[in-house]
């Protein structure tokens, strides 16, 4: 059950270095903090988990975040009402989130292509205003719902471990604080774990039937083979993961709000798994972290900091750089991530993972290139 | 019964927008096969048409008074539109209608970006898959919003409604009601005939025209049209630009009902999907009716009595008559069959 190919065991071990050196790779980046690198993690399982649905089976699901808002919901009402441990909060955000899932999903997988886009969308949009509106007594509304000091925790009352601290109480693991650097490993942990999940889905006889249904379900129809289950399966595992990563945001910073439920929210999960490269498995990880990494820097940039960085031109080029660039960074980011997402869609639509591909194509072309008479084989 | 009256009034010229907006979403689809999602977009420059337009027309010279003196003994100042200055009266008039005058500004504008916007990059995408349409379009309409929000800032920009057309209609005394039963301001009236004529206009554009019968002709089956001579690609081309019109000049039209701001086209680009799709996709009647449609019931959900009985119903209706009609009905009001099926 946890057997893996021996290339897959490779990019197992490679990740997982990867994930657990992020503080000492990134800080020449500026970026080795915990407070991003938790953001560069759940983001990252976010991806895999949309990965899952639209990479493997074509499907592009428009309220993803609607998954999120329900996860990160789910977590604060386990910190309120039950325990600040971490562990019933998660097991709860993700078994809600499937359930919530399984209901979009039932109905949305009735129709295919645009048809199940916009119904995604609408189920989320739904979720998005109703939890505005008359679900504020869930939801708390515009402020987003808070932790308070006077919270029941009646399972915390239960076993006596109510904390006497000052302020509001944090949440733990196995009374362990998740904070800072604790919560990055933790994050990491369940990244590396969601990864091998996806691993083993993809390899798995289910991904197989699943990329079946992306190349040509009409004809898997034909074959005798029912679909609906492998969608519903592919959908509702998707939204639970997505769920997990609503409930680690709220771990990390216990507070929920609707605006993570927004649509455009959804469409960043998009663009981040495009990005990297769709169907890939490394893909979608190398998306979100780009995307919350320029997010971080670009929107921190100022003029006062462009003027500092081409301080080397001539006055009057100077000037007329930094305003250029000015509408590029801070406030702006947005234009950049937009320009760069209708780049990579227009010239390179495998997205990073498949860039890299060509590019090593033809490196290995070159090298190859005078026996190239020779290595034209038949046909098998 | 003036409650209902009323709230069907209301639907009908907030449906004339969606209508408006569905109609050319329908048309590019329809034609050029594109899922646009930066229609929504389009309709946002629009209304920023409008304010540019507004914003040109006011530049104003600034002239010390010295006859008058402010309370605190300085000439006061006079500000004066330089229209006002060359033109007299006229420029008076011409910056108090600024926003209908803007059409004019913004046909030829959005025909423009229109056909770039296809040129550029749309063209690109008619062999791709739907979902990189989407995605392209998607990151587009991010770019333009964008734009949009470096030059004009994030704040809505309320544009006025000409001195003369604010105000209500008494509609009740014009069938025998008593007075001031049944009102309706001017210019969401305005609005409302203004839809009518444009979706008029479309589509007698498509039916008594040899373009229009062309485009017809393309939507049915392009490559005959394309293997009878017909230079197809450069009529949806044109198409594409109309579109872009349609959406603008309801954008124009719609700013002194709604200040415009910069992620007003991501706003209503949800709403004129949902509307398309539950108009039927491909279908440009489908489209309209669903428009009104939608917008009567949405009115109709905001009302008190509504609401007190299904919390929350206000908010959410456009979306469950969408949901529901993909259940029950896949092609929409008036879809035909095959179209996006697969």
């Amino acid at each position: 059950m946890f057997s893996l190919s021996r290339k897959d065991l490779l990019a197992l071990a490679i990740f997982t270095v990867v994930v657990l050196t992020m503080p000492v790779w990134l800080a020449p980046f500026g970026a080795a903090y915990p407070g991003l690198m938790q953001k560069f993690a759940i983001y990252a399982i976010f991806a895999i988990g949309f990965n899952i649905l639209f990479g493997l089976t074509g499907y592009l699901s428009f309220g993803h975040a609607a998954f999120i808002g329900v996860g990160s919901y789910t977590t604060v009402w386990s910190f309120k009402l039950l325990t600040m441990d971490i562990l019933p909060a998660m097991v709860l955000a993700v078994v809600v989130t499937g359930v919530f899932a399984l209901v979009i999903g039932y109905f949305s997988l009735r129709r295919t292509g645009i048809y199940f886009s916009i119904l995604t969308l609408a189920f989320a949009q739904m979720s998005y205003s109703l939890a505005y509106s008359v679900l504020t007594p869930i939801t708390n509304g515009e402020t987003g719902l808070l932790l308070a000091r006077d919270d029941p925790r009646y399972l915390d009352a239960l076993l006596g471990a109510q904390a006497n601290v000052a302020g509001l109480p944090q949440p733990t693991l196995l009374g362990s604080s998740v904070a800072g650097y604790a919560g990055f490993y933790l994050c990491a942990v369940i990244l590396i774990l969601t990864f091998f999940l996806s691993q083993k889905v993809f390899a798995s006889p289910f991904g197989m039937a699943l990329r079946g249904i992306k190349s040509n379900q009409t004809r898997m129809n034909y074959t005798g083979f029912n679909t609906k289950p492998y969608m519903l399966a592919a959908f509702v595992i998707s939204g639970m993961i997505a769920g997990l990563a609503g409930g680690l945001l709220s771990i990390t910073d216990p507070l929920a709000g609707a605006e993570r439920m927004r649509w455009t929210e959804s469409g960043n999960v998009v663009l981040m798994t495009i990005l990297g490269g769709v169907g890939t498995l490394f893909g979608p990880v190398i998306g979100a972290w780009l995307i919350k990494y320029f997010e971080n820097i670009f929107s921190a940039i100022n003029t006062n900091m462009l003027n500092t960085a081409f301080s080397f031109l001539p006055d009057g080029v100077q000037s007329f750089v930094v305003t250029v660039l000015s509408k590029f960074v801070g406030e702006g980011w947005h234009l950049t991530l937009g320009l760069m997402f209708v780049l990579i869609v227009v010239f390179l639509p495998g997205g990073l993972v498949e860039g890299f591909h060509r590019f090593m194509a033809r490196l290995k072309r070159r090298s190859a290139a005078p026996e190239r008479v020779s290595s034209v084989q038949p046909a098998e | 019964m003036n409650a209902f009256l009323s709230q069907l009034l209301n639907g009908l010229d907030k449906g004339g927008a969606y209508a408006l907006i569905a109609l050319g979403l329908t048309l590019v689809f329809g034609t050029l096969g594109v899922v646009n999602f930066a229609h929504g977009a389009l309709f946002m420059l629009g209304c920023f048409c409008a304010v540019t337009f507004r914003y040109l027309i006011t530049l104003e010279t600034v002239t010390l008074d010295p006859e008058k003196l402010s309370p605190w003994g300085q000439p006061v100042e006079v500000r004066t539109p330089l229209v006002q200055n060359w033109f007299g009266d006229f420029g008076a008039v011409l910056v108090d209608y600024s926003v209908p005058i803007s059409i004019l500004l913004a046909i030829p504008a959005m025909l423009v970006i229109g056909i770039a916007m296809e040129r550029g990059i749309v063209k690109h995408f008619y062999k791709r898959s739907h979902a990189e349409q989407i995605l392209v379009t998607f990151g587009l309409a991010i770019v333009l919003q964008e734009i949009v929000k470096a030059f004009f800032g994030a704040n809505p920009i309320p544009q006025p409604i000409p001195s003369d057309l604010r105000g209500a209609a008494d509609i009740g005394a014009w069938f025998g009601m008593a007075p001031h039963l049944l009102t309706y301001p001017w210019w969401r009236l305005i609005y409302l005939l203004f839809s009518g004529l444009v979706i008029g206009g479309v589509f007698a554009f498509l039916q008594f025209t040899t373009f229009g019968m062309v485009v017809r002709a393309g939507m049915a089956d392009r490559e005959t049209v394309g293997l009878m001579g017909i230079d197809i690609d450069r009529r949806f081309t044109i198409v594409f630009g109309l579109a872009a019109v349609v959406a603008g000049v309801a954008g124009v039209m719609y700013t002194p009902l709604l200040a415009p701001n910069y992620h007003l086209g991501m706003d209503f680009l949800v709403l004129s999907f949902v509307v398309v799709v539950v108009g039927g996709m491909g279908s440009l009647p489908g489209a309209v009716a669903a428009g009104f449609l939608l917008g009567i019931l949405q009115s109709f959900a905001s009302m008190t009595e509504v609401k007190s009985l299904i919390p929350g119903i206000d908010q959410v209706i456009i979306y469950l008559v969408a949901v529901v009609i993909l259940l029950v009905r896949p092609r929409g009001l008036m879809g035909r069959r095959g179209i996006m099926e697969n």
